[in-house]
């Protein structure tokens, strides 16, 4: 009799335990119109942190039954990794201040996010506020499921002091073409000014190549996409001139094949790097920073140079029940005032065409961040296609195989990344 | 004079023709462990009701901690899968053995697998003779013996980040080493070298968990009778003669236990190359399968391709962990 007794209570456990974890999407159409508290997400980024703090204290101030509750992104090793691992537990914020447009395919098709255009005035918002590049953040559908809200235009900073020290002119730096970059950095190298002159993350995850190959290739080509109408576009004379550059930083040991613990241009390891306007704030307490356009091999001039966005948008999840408070909630998050406060607090540029005009003041206060503003509207983003992080990865593989550790030649390895991307477009 | 044979297992170890293999083990229980338990007292057990109450906990606990998931990563694996938001209703179509052929077809997991048979030829030698050697000598009336038993257990209780950092500073291209070996040192460094990346990690995985087969054997040697020393000196053996014909037969269970967790821990490597050759480089060359299906199952999102690489890595650490524990049981049949 106990034997059963213990039997029905492992059986009453498991149905407790499996109920007890369950957890369903709330009703698409009740939640769109559902008003009350509402969960908000930030980086970690102490700046975005701290502009987040702000607002949010500001809205619960005005808005007491619809209270916002905000909180770092769980701890994951990328951002990306712990949301889409949200959505399975079906426990997202309702809106995530650093959703990466890459992930936002992945997203969709776990049925994570929430299409933003279902709410009123949704679409004219979106488009107003960032302009033409607007386009580059629809889904393949056709709707948007993020709203583009920041970006980092990756451009290459540098330290003058090393330039400096290794006798090059630190307020004119000779680095537009690949053949004055390459100079430079043997200069920077070879006079012990620096380890490296450059020290890109040499390893293997997807996301690297944002900020090693794919600004070079989006500045060599003028502004193209890795994938456009559906098929791989960089095994072309200009991705082909790209990776020859790349591995001859590689091959004269300019930059490093080992992974720096950390951040090595803070660590005065490296004389550049190539980052976004974010990194200014790790800099400026510490380095004579300058800052100047993505090579190109004829030396294309920094007005007409195009480069990788880097930019995080807001999305909301379809977790979120009260989803109506949740749209005013980004909206008001991202309005010109909000967008002024946050280029203030963190100085990466909210997605608004000609910020220069908008937020003038600033840019006269601060007028190192000029060239990143200026940057900013001749941004590309990576292709928003189904199985993004795959082509990605298929890239990097042949990338680290090739241009870092030279293992094979660097062009027939570009082809048979092409050849892959090619394959995986189409499976999906 | 030469050693007569003397049976190890008269002190413990495996059952032998003598009279002491018929005995009892030093701890008194009945000899041969689980086999040779009479089998009404385990039909006795089985029938207690109030016995069938307190395995109820630990019993849900296997259900749901590993049943379930065994079972549903074995249903992935032959299915078209992703992982939706609560409540979406998504097809999961059978595919068969197309999961299982994407990870066998797979150059870089089939390259994960190659790293991990260069981990285990490493690390498994060192981490048996080692270990019994230490333990043998940690057993022994040395000085400071305390101090050098919490010495070598001590990396095995430190966090794998402050090891990592710790060998990061001893192997990186600027790294203590290099600076002793001068021009000698590898080109490229010991962390970026397709060809020494991984013996690197698994002489580090060595040293970190040395202290716990240290310990292993430190338990094991206890039970070895001191009157086979003893015989084993008053027949004239040296301490070489004595160590193989002694101590290494007396703790041959132990060198299965050893054996069989070190090829179990290898076959899970995971922390060591993520964080010490930057996930698993230079170029995959210390990637293992463990890595390869995080990234692939997390990072990637193909749950199914990472629940077939998960299946076959299961069969693999059952079939090296059986040949394993073959070999070392027979050495001494």
């Amino acid at each position: 009799m106990l034997r059963k007794t213990a039997a029905a209570l492992l059986l009453l456990a498991l149905t407790g335990a499996s109920t007890g974890c369950a957890r369903t999407t709330p009703d698409s159409a009740a939640a769109s119109s559902s008003r009350g508290p509402v969960t908000v997400w930030l980086s970690n980024n102490a700046q975005e942190v701290a502009w987040g703090e702000k607002w949010i204290a500001e809205w619960n101030a005005k808005h007491p039954r619809e209270r916002i509750k905000a909180q770092k992104i769980p701890a994951g090793k990328t951002s990306e990794e712990a949301l889409s691992a949200s959505i399975v537990a079906g426990n997202s914020a309702c809106l995530v201040f650093n959703t990466s447009p890459a992930s936002v395919p992945q997203f969709q098709k776990q049925a994570g996010l929430v299409p933003l255009d279902g709410f009123p005035g949704a679409e004219e918002y979106i488009t107003a506020r960032t302009g033409e590049r607007a386009a580059q953040y629809r889904s393949e559908d056709g709707k948007f499921y993020q709203l583009p809200w920041k970006s980092n235009p990756v451009m290459i900073l540098y330290n003058k002091k090393l330039f400096a020290k290794a006798g090059l002119d630190p307020e004119h730096p000779k680095l537009s073409t690949y053949e004055d970059f390459l100079a430079s950095s043997r200069k920077l190298v070879r006079s012990g000014a620096a380890k490296a002159a450059i020290w890109p993350a040499p390893s293997s995850e997807f996301f690297q190549s944002w900020f090693d190959f794919y600004p070079s290739f989006i500045a060599e080509t003028g502004g193209r996409q890795l994938v456009e109408d559906g098929k791989p576009r960089f095994d072309t004379p200009e991705g082909r001139r790209v990776v020859r550059f790349w591995r001859g930083l590689y091959r004269e040991r300019l930059a490093q094949q080992e992974l720096f613990p950390g951040d090595s241009m803070a660590a005065g390891k490296a004389a550049m790097t190539a980052a976004g306007p974010w990194a200014v704030a790790a800099y400026k307490d510490s380095i004579d920073w300058g800052v100047v356009p993505v090579p190109t091999s004829r030396g294309v001039p920094a007005s007409k140079t195009h480069t990788f966005s880097d930019e995080k948008s807001v999305s909301m999840f379809s977790a979120c029940e009260n989803r109506a408070t949740a749209w005013d909630v980004l909206r008001f998050a991202t309005s010109k005032r909000q967008d002024g406060a946050l280029l203030d607090e963190t100085g990466q540029m909210p997605m608004r065409p000609d910020l220069l005009k908008t937020y003038e003041g600033w840019f006269e206060k601060n007028p190192g961040y000029r060239k990143f503003a200026d940057q900013a509207d001749r941004i590309v983003e990576v292709p928003g296609v189904a199985g993004s992080v795959d082509l990605w990865q298929a890239l990097r593989d042949r990338w680290t195989a090739s241009v870092v550790f030279g293992r094979e030649r660097p062009e027939p390895a570009l082809r048979d990344a092409s050849e892959k991307v090619s394959e995986l477009l189409d499976e999906y | 004079m030469s050693l007569p044979l003397i049976s190890p297992a008269s002190g413990g170890g495996s059952p032998s023709p003598g009279t002491a293999g018929r005995g009892v083990s030093p701890g008194g229980g009945p000899r041969g462990g689980l086999r040779g338990r009479p089998r009404g007292g385990g039909t006795r057990g089985a029938r207690s009701p109030l016995g069938a109450l307190f395995v109820t906990p630990y019993a849900l606990f296997l259900v749901v901690v590993f049943a379930v998931p065994l079972g549903y990563t074995v249903w992935m694996s032959f299915h078209r899968f992703y992982f939706t938001a609560p409540g979406t209703e998504v097809d999961a179509p059978w595919v068969g053995l197309r999961n299982y052929q994407d990870v066998f077809t797979d150059p870089v997991v089939l390259r994960s697998f190659l790293n991990i048979a260069v981990f285990l030829v490493i690390n498994i030698p060192l981490t048996v003779v080692l270990s019994l050697v230490l333990a043998s000598a940690l057993n022994s009336r040395v000085p400071l013996r305390s101090f050098f038993r919490a010495a070598y257990y001590l990396p095995y209780i430190t966090a794998s980040v402050a090891l990592v950092a710790v060998w990061g500073y001893l192997f990186g291209t600027d790294g203590l080493l290099n600076h002793l070996l001068g021009g000698l040192a590898p080109d490229p460094s010991w962390l970026v070298n397709s060809v020494l990346a991984m013996p690197v990690v698994a002489v580090f995985v060595t040293w970190t968990n040395l202290g716990f087969f240290v310990m292993l054997y430190l338990a094991a040697l206890q039970s070895v009778p001191r009157e086979l020393y003893e015989a084993a000196g008053v027949d004239g053996a040296g301490r070489v003669r004595t160590f193989m014909a002694v101590t290494v037969p007396g703790v041959r269970h132990a060198t299965t236990l050893v054996t069989v967790l070190a090829v179990i821990k290898g076959s899970n490597l995971f922390t060591e190359p993520y964080l010490l050759t930057g996930g698993g480089g230079p170029d995959h060359a210390s990637a293992s399968p463990v890595l390869i299906l995080y990234q692939k199952g997390i990072e990637q999102a193909h749950p199914d391709f990472a629940a077939a690489l998960g299946v076959v890595l299961v069969l693999v650490v059952v079939t090296l962990s059986l040949i394993a524990r073959r070999l070392t049981e027979r050495k001494g049949a």
